[in-house]
């Protein structure tokens, strides 16, 4: 035990003596590079890893039990509470496996913009990664530089939603409203802005950067057949070497339709994860540029036509009877999507964003499970640090992209 | 008379529901895709029920073969990753759990749900040595559903505390939680007996207490923090707008002694 005085403080994270030399290390969770919550105990023999024992719940906010107790569309803004860094691609994933349960599919401009913000959202997150991750490891300009492009990611968002963190700009069945006018001129010069700097500020900084290379090469070396077996997805499978991504094996919405490629890396380390998500924001920009000029061929409906499940247009519930009366019972008692059970997944830009609902015919959903990629990657933690230094410990949890908005849920 | 309410299910229910109205189910279809009849093979006669829910196979499976039927999809069929895994709770109505993996063949892009039924109080074996991922995801459904896992390595809660009492997702665990929940910090850190001292957690989001210093709401009458206002400050009345609300003061109103 420690024996505490004026000269050797109490080193409340520290346990030093234990029978086999080894000290026990508590991380987080309030470390600045924890990513919200995670709490790590790290067994070290010197600076070695020898035990990693991820501790997570710090942000349990019982969604999962929220989503039994509450109504289909009441429970579409909370999911904006998961992946907090990408809302629309929650929204997305839970309004589509409602969709695929009710055998509803949204109309065509509906899906158009669907798509652009989920791309939209795949660049914030993107973004998001290169600027926290190259804070973690020490870069402190790109953070600032990247932090940039995300306001202007968050202004799109903003325009067309009104909010800039917790979207809610998907509802079951289609989007609640459509582009504002000179959106699209905003989003195409956003996309050139993103490509300018992506190539001459991120990787110009740190691509062939000595200390960027120094320190993500060959550091959190997942194997592919380990990268499946923890339930890995998203770019830290592509990143092993697998090429799977659920836009292109199990298209939904526009992807079928739209020309991109899916980076994958061989190299297993996090900076093959670095130089995939580099490359997957060109490839977000290259989609969002293939769906301007789509949306302008599309009819104005925004929301699928379903009466006992979707509320009818304002204009329809404003001058027919039968739609108000329909409106008021979807209101008030909630859709009640037939007797079954669904799971869907997307490609959420963390990795495999499934829901599976379990629907007894009631308006409040049975059981409601939320598949999320991040805490799969947190319980890789446990094999991925051992036998690791603690200076790439900070590296690791940066490369393995956990937002804890969705770990703990 | 008190209302009655069901114990076994304490979840929202619907207020209303037509005597009428019969739910629809979602379509299942036998199974005929070449690939999904080639795992239903495999299977065998472990299999209880197979058939196609929404583009996916679903097996159902009774608990005891859980691991052998888990270890043949993944050596002989190609589902080498298990995505998900939990419960349902169907305590009320058959005093058993419904547990379900959903798993991912990457090569064929094709995706199955094995389901089975586990009575109350069983435990199922661990698929741990074949997905490392339920790792996790076994310890969620033992701290949601308190479901017993044989085998697991380290079986032990994850989001709840670890000396939390009750099982969060079961449907007989209220939504605003139990006794034990609204007491947790201050039994844990002060005592039972300053229950009474601290008083409950108020979860009314728009609470205001005029006498209150120490927090935000007095804004536009600042004091000093937590200084004492019950001496020398004149107490305000709130006074309701007169031009759109009724005056409810009791200056004004007038209580009957009996009804009328």
């Amino acid at each position: 035990m420690q024996v505490a005085n004026k000269l050797s403080p109490f080193f409340e994270n520290l346990n030093f003596e234990r029978d086999d030399n080894t000290m026990v290390i508590n991380f987080g969770p309030q470390h600045p590079s924890a990513h919200g919550q995670l709490r790590l105990v790290l067994e070290l023999d010197g600076e070695q890893v020898v035990k990693a024992y991820p501790d997570i719940g710090y942000l349990h906010r019982g969604i999962e039990k929220m989503a039994e107790n509450m109504t289909y569309n009441e429970f579409l803004p909370t999911t904006d509470r998961l992946d907090y860094i990408a809302s629309t691609s929650n929204n997305y994933a839970y309004a589509l496996a409602v969709e695929k349960l009710i055998g509803v599919e949204a109309p065509r401009r509906a899906q158009v913009i669907r798509t652009m913000l989920l791309e939209l959202n795949r660049i914030i997150s993107h973004l998001f990664f290169v600027a926290t991750h190259a804070l973690d490891v020490g870069a402190m300009s790109v953070f600032l530089y990247a932090f940039r492009e995300r306001e202007f990611a968050m202004d799109l968002m903003e325009d067309y939603c009104g909010a800039r963190l917790t979207h809610s700009a998907v509802r079951i069945g289609g989007v609640p409203l459509d582009i504002p006018k000179g959106w699209l001129e905003n989003a195409a010069a956003f996309c050139d802005k993103v490509d300018y700097e992506v190539e001459h500020t991120y990787e110009a900084l740190l691509t062939e950067n000595r200390i960027w290379k120094m320190r993500l090469e060959d550091v959190g070396v997942i194997s592919a057949e380990d990268a499946l077996s923890w339930g890995c997805s998203g770019v830290m499978l592509r990143g092993s070497g697998v090429k799977w991504d659920i836009r292109k094996e199990e298209p939904y919405e526009l992807y079928p339709e739209l020309d991109f490629d899916i980076p994958i890396s061989d190299r297993c380390d996090s900076y093959g994860r670095y130089k995939l998500y580099i490359e997957e924001m060109r490839q977000s920009t290259r989609i969002i540029r293939q769906l301007i000029p789509m949306y302008k061929d599309t009819k104005p409906q925004l929301m699928a036509h379903s009466p006992q499940y979707i509320s009818a247009p304002k204009e329809e519930i404003m001058t027919q009877n039968y739609a108000l009366m329909q409106h008021f019972v979807l209101v008030t008692q909630g859709m009640r999507p037939p007797k079954g059970e669904v799971y869907i997944p997307t490609e959420s830009p963390k990795g495999e964003l499934g829901f599976y609902i379990k629907s007894e015919g009631e308006p409040y959903a049975y059981r409601l499970k939320c598949r999320a990629p991040s805490f799969f990657h947190t319980g890789l933690l446990q094999k991925l640090l051992v036998g690791t230094y603690i200076a790439d410990v900070v590296t690791i949890i940066g490369t393995t992209n956990i937002v804890f908005g969705e770990v703990d849920r | 008379m008190r209302k009655y309410v069901p114990k076994d299910n304490v979840q929202a229910k619907s207020y209303y529901t037509d005597r009428f109205w019969v739910a629809p189910r979602v379509p299942r279809s036998t199974v005929e895709d070449t690939h999904f009849l080639a795992v239903v093979e495999a299977v065998g006669t472990q299999a209880n029920e197979t058939y196609v829910e929404l583009g996916q196979l679903v097996i159902h499976i009774n608990p005891k073969n859980n691991f052998e039927v888990m270890k043949t999809l993944k050596e002989k069929c190609g589902y080498t990753q298990c995505s998900e895994q939990s419960a349902v709770d169907y305590l009320a109505q058959d005093n058993e759990f419904e547990l379900f993996w959903q798993l991912l063949n990457i090569n064929e892009a094709k995706r199955i749900r094995v389901i089975c039924r586990l009575a109350n109080g069983l435990a199922i074996e661990s698929i741990e040595p074949l997905y490392k991922s339920a790792n996790f995801a076994e310890r969620e459904m033992f701290d949601m559903f308190g479901i017993k896992v044989n085998n697991h390595p380290f079986l032990k809660r994850i989001l709840m505390p670890d000396d939390w009492e009750g099982n969060p997702l079961l449907k007989t665990y209220p939504l605003q939680g139990d006794e034990f929940a609204s007491w947790y910090e201050v039994d844990k850190i002060f005592g039972k007996e300053y229950r009474d001292i601290i008083g409950p957690e108020n979860r009314d989001p728009a609470k205001i207490d005029t006498e209150d210093t120490k927090r935000f709401s007095r804004v536009g009458y600042e004091v000093p923090f937590g200084a004492d206002i019950s001496e020398g400050e004149t107490k305000t009345a709130i006074e309701y707008s007169e031009t759109f609300l009724v005056d409810y003061n009791k200056n004004s109103s007038k209580q009957l002694d009996e009804r009328r």
